[in-house]
């Protein structure tokens, strides 16, 4: 893969909100998850060398800034009963996918819902979605929920149901090797 | 692997009402125990178990995807019968953090997450020439979603 071409595939299309020095490092010692006693900002801010209240005051201003989307417990849908999950990838007239992507996203079973580039005739699909089902047919129902709700019914979409899950762990932002977690067979 | 019913019912409603609003008060612990009448020790041990058994993979801040760092989606047309080997490749790299098996030509999806652009690209590159199969590069370019949380069914 040539470097070129990578750096504009890798383009940001939003802006970036800018993090100092010491929410970089408080992102990298929270990034696998909050310890579970009964002060974990303090057991965080005794690690840092910063105090309680900064630890605080930081995550209200990531999440108040929109770079932490939620915090709270994060679930594997597998583990509870979602034995069906499909990625979900449509072909939509460019200067349609905004739309179309807040359609799909207003439905409670769409967990994500992202604009990625095509690339050539190979992946001709520039909208994706993630719904997660019970079952393959409740997926599949969902879809043609979606079809006809959001007006879908010309424009060509497939289903990717998945497979193994050979890794599935929150993502890194640093270079910490701390706390992998074990991948499932 | 579906271990909804080895769930206390405590278990349940800290996944029913806490996949987002964690408190940011000194105690969060103590905090969610008082709202669900319960007790910061037996919320801490419900938390731990529900870790110990895959339920939840952890507890605490999911970020917009590109807010820190960069990260992209990636495909591979993986030959079935390598499909195994490529993966653990795939894995061993600690860039990857999702890395599934799905039904089409392209067969293996996992994504990617870096600290800078030319990192990211140096750990596609690195499996392409690892496993001798193109790598398609998939990043985010809008996002539509706004991440509540998902509303679990129970039965």
């Amino acid at each position: 893969m040539d470097m070129k071409t990578t750096q504009q595939r890798f383009g940001r299309l939003e802006a970036r909100v800018p993090l100092s020095a010491a929410e970089l490092e408080l992102i990298g010692a929270i990034q696998g998850g909050l310890p579970l006693v009964a002060r974990p900002y303090a057991q965080l801010a005794e690690q840092l060398g910063m105090t309680e209240s900064a630890v605080i005051e930081h995550l209200t201003r990531l999440q108040a800034s929109g770079v932490v989307k939620r915090m709270g417990l994060v679930v594997r849908h597998r583990e509870l009963g979602y034995g069906a999950n499909a990625m979900v990838v449509w072909d939509v007239p460019d200067a349609e996918v905004s739309e179309l992507g807040r359609c799909l996203s207003s439905f409670e079973f769409v967990t994500l819902c992202y604009r990625r580039p095509r690339q050539g005739v190979e992946w001709p699909y520039n909208l994706f979605c993630m719904i997660h089902g019970q079952d393959r047919e409740t997926v599949r129902g969902m879809v043609r929920q979606l079809v006809q709700c959001c007006g879908l019914e010309d424009i060509p979409h497939t289903l990717l149901f998945s497979g193994r899950r050979f890794k599935q762990r929150g993502a890194r932002y640093q270079n910490s090797a701390a706390r992998e977690e074990p991948v499932a067979p | 692997m579906d271990h909804r019913a080895d769930l206390t019912d405590l278990e349940r409603r800290l996944l029913d009402n806490y996949q987002q609003g964690l408190p940011l008060s000194p105690t969060p612990y103590a905090d969610m125990a008082q709202a669900l009448a319960s007790s910061e020790s037996e919320v801490l041990l419900a938390l731990g178990h529900l870790q110990q058994l895959g339920v939840i993979s952890r507890v605490g801040p999911v970020f917009r995807t590109h807010a820190v760092g960069v990260s992209t989606l990636a495909a591979m047309a993986v030959p079935p019968e390598q499909l195994e080997a490529v993966a653990a490749i795939v894995n061993s790299f600690a860039a990857v953090n999702h890395n599934y098996e799905r039904e089409h030509r392209f067969n293996l999806w996992f994504v990617a997450t870096a600290a800078s652009d030319a990192e990211l690209a140096d750990v596609l590159t690195k499996i392409e020439d690892l496993t001798n199969i193109k790598v398609m590069p998939l990043p985010m370019q809008e996002d539509y979603h706004i991440d509540l949380g998902f509303d679990l069914l129970w039965t």
